[in-house]
């Protein structure tokens, strides 16, 4: 039987150091909001360099603003079992009764709140700063696109953590060359119908591709945009894959852990 | 200096383990590569995006292409040192045993960013092979100017190992911001050195600050090596200086740099003794 309440107590006692710790460490604020901006910035003056549409200022402060969430996925949710491990946490999450996903859903709760906070903030500043000129076709779909993006990253994340589990040092490559592949094939600074119809559809099982492109065609209305599909596809699709990798998080989790016990390689530390 | 040439390869050696021995040679050899490509092609989009072909504006794409590949450096290289002491003090827990043995602890440093140096040196060499093969950069190795590619690349080096070795020394007395002060180092390089766009198209004071650091400097004098054929300068809006002016700012500001370096580091070193933080672990 699912103890409900125990899980919920789970959920927010995981969440829990995520929210308070972005506040006992505001010097990390500073470094989350300034770095992102370093890069956006560099990626601006090479467009304008280049002499390109302004629209393209706005492509690349919501490429990089949905990159601090893809980061986050990946270093604080996939590689998240991997950095317990290393500090003995994850014993301890074994022998405690509560489920494992009510751990890892207490990690996305927790990184979402931290990440969306200080990914308004340099979305708030690169568009102050850089001047990008909004217009908004649809507010509702929007925030309903952008909250099932979070969704199917987050569940991504999820199931990447299970598989993360058993890995040593590995799993700390492994995000690390995560990063600008998925940068590329995802299109996080141009519209992704550039590397043609079958790369983006295939990059289109990593949510935040599908997830920028939809936002990109709400949020700027301009020949540049080039959407991939329509926005309510596009929409569809993330959804399926929000369910699809919450079911293949809870089934890889259960097959990870079964796996890590046999081979007793959960508390293997300095791999 | 038979002691130091030991230290310098036992901490070659040490790092080549700790970089590479977590996988099998040829996943290993995909992953050194996979990163820097990537990076450099989502560069190559997005200048196909706006200007279509390479050939619209070849000195432009060069300029980028060349200078990007060349920023690994400063990336990879200050990121190996850095790490290097976050990883034995936090993560190994050996940093207090190799600072009590009798080595050099700079060519220890060193000794454990030559195998960035050396795979970093791979990556940006298959970059630019990629390049030449696939996306038409005009580079003629007939033409470079490996002398002055050779002493400038000596210097650069040395210049970037040197502000590695200061954030390294500053990582001493930081628990949790080792890796936000090496990559918002890093992202300034990257904004104000004019790595992948002139530095004319920033702000007057961005312009000021990219003319104070030598990074600005040596990839403005490899650029010049590798592409001589190249009207480089009127891209880079250095065209004022010559390449022995260029050379000589980069050697002077490399001195400064050292100096600097030198003293952040021992400053450093002298405070986290004291305050007892050479052995600190935070679990982070």
């Amino acid at each position: 039987m699912i103890d409900w309440k125990l899980n919920y107590r789970a959920l927010l006692g995981r969440a829990y150091p995520r929210i308070i710790g972005a506040s006992r460490e505001p010097s990390w604020m500073l470094f989350d909001i300034v770095l992102p901006l370093l890069g956006i910035a560099a990626f601006i003056y090479y467009y304008r360099a280049m002499g390109a549409p302004e629209v393209f200022t706005g492509f690349v402060v919501l490429g990089g603003v949905m990159t601090a969430f893809w980061l986050n996925v990946l270093w604080s949710m996939a590689t998240q079992f991997y950095w317990e491990k290393e500090t003995g946490n994850l014993q301890l999450y074994m022998l405690a009764p509560m489920s494992r996903m009510a751990v890892l859903g207490g990690m996305a709760v927790g990184g979402i709140f931290f990440t969306t906070i200080r990914a308004a903030s340099t979305f708030i500043l690169g568009f102050l700063v850089f001047g990008v000129q909004l217009q908004v076709s649809n507010l509702g779909g929007l925030v309903a696109t952008f909250c099932l993006t979070l969704f199917a990253l987050y569940g991504m994340g999820m199931m990447f953590s299970s598989l993360y589990m058993l890995y040593g040092r590995g799993a700390w490559h492994l995000s690390n060359l995560l990063q600008e592949p998925i940068y590329l094939v995802s299109g996080i600074y141009f519209p992704v119908k550039q590397l043609g119809f079958w790369t983006a559809l295939t990059a289109s099982v990593i949510p935040i591709t599908l997830g920028l492109d939809a936002m990109r065609q709400l949020m700027f209305a301009s020949p540049s945009v080039q959407g991939f599909l329509p926005v309510e596809v596009e929409a569809l699709v993330l959804a399926a894959l929000a369910v699809l990798f919450l079911i293949g998080a809870r089934y890889s989790l259960r097959y990870m852990e079964y796996l890590g016990k046999r081979e007793g390689r959960l508390t293997m530390r300095w791999q | 200096m038979r002691d130091e040439l030991r230290t310098f390869r036992y901490a070659a050696w040490l790092g080549w383990q700790m970089e590479a021995n977590w996988t099998q040679p040829w996943f290993f050899l995909i992953y050194t590569v996979a990163k820097p490509i990537a990076g450099t092609l989502i560069l190559v989009v997005m200048y196909l995006v706006v200007q279509s072909s390479v050939l619209n504006d070849p000195t432009f794409f060069a300029y980028m292409y060349v200078g990007n590949a060349f920023y690994m450096y400063v990336a990879q290289v200050l990121f190996g040192i850095v790490m290097v002491i976050h990883e034995d003090r936090e993560h190994y827990q050996t940093l207090k045993q190799i600072y009590i043995a009798p080595i050099s602890f700079y060519t220890y440093i060193i000794g454990r960013a030559t195998c960035k140096i050396v795979l970093t040196t791979i990556a940006i060499f298959i970059t630019l092979v990629f390049g030449v093969q696939a996306l038409d950069l005009s580079l003629d190795l007939g033409q470079v100017d490996w002398g002055l590619l050779a002493i400038s690349m000596l210097l650069g080096l040395l210049c970037i190992c040197m502000i590695g070795i200061a954030l390294a020394g500053i990582s001493f007395l930081t628990a949790r911001h080792g890796m936000g002060i090496n990559e918002g180092i890093a992202g300034m390089f990257y904004l104000f050195c004019g790595v992948v766009f002139p530095i004319t198209v920033l702000p007057g004071w961005g312009q000021a600050v990219g003319h104070v650091i030598p990074i600005t400097y040596w990839l403005e004098i490899v650029r010049r090596a590798l592409l001589p054929g190249m009207d480089i300068s009127s891209v880079s809006g250095l065209q004022d200086y010559s390449s022995t002016e260029i050379f000589v700012l980069l050697a002077v500001s490399s001195a400064l740099f050292l100096v600097l370096s030198i003293g952040i580091f021992r400053y450093a070193d002298h405070l986290a003794r004291k305050k007892g933080k050479l052995d600190m672990t935070t679990t982070y």
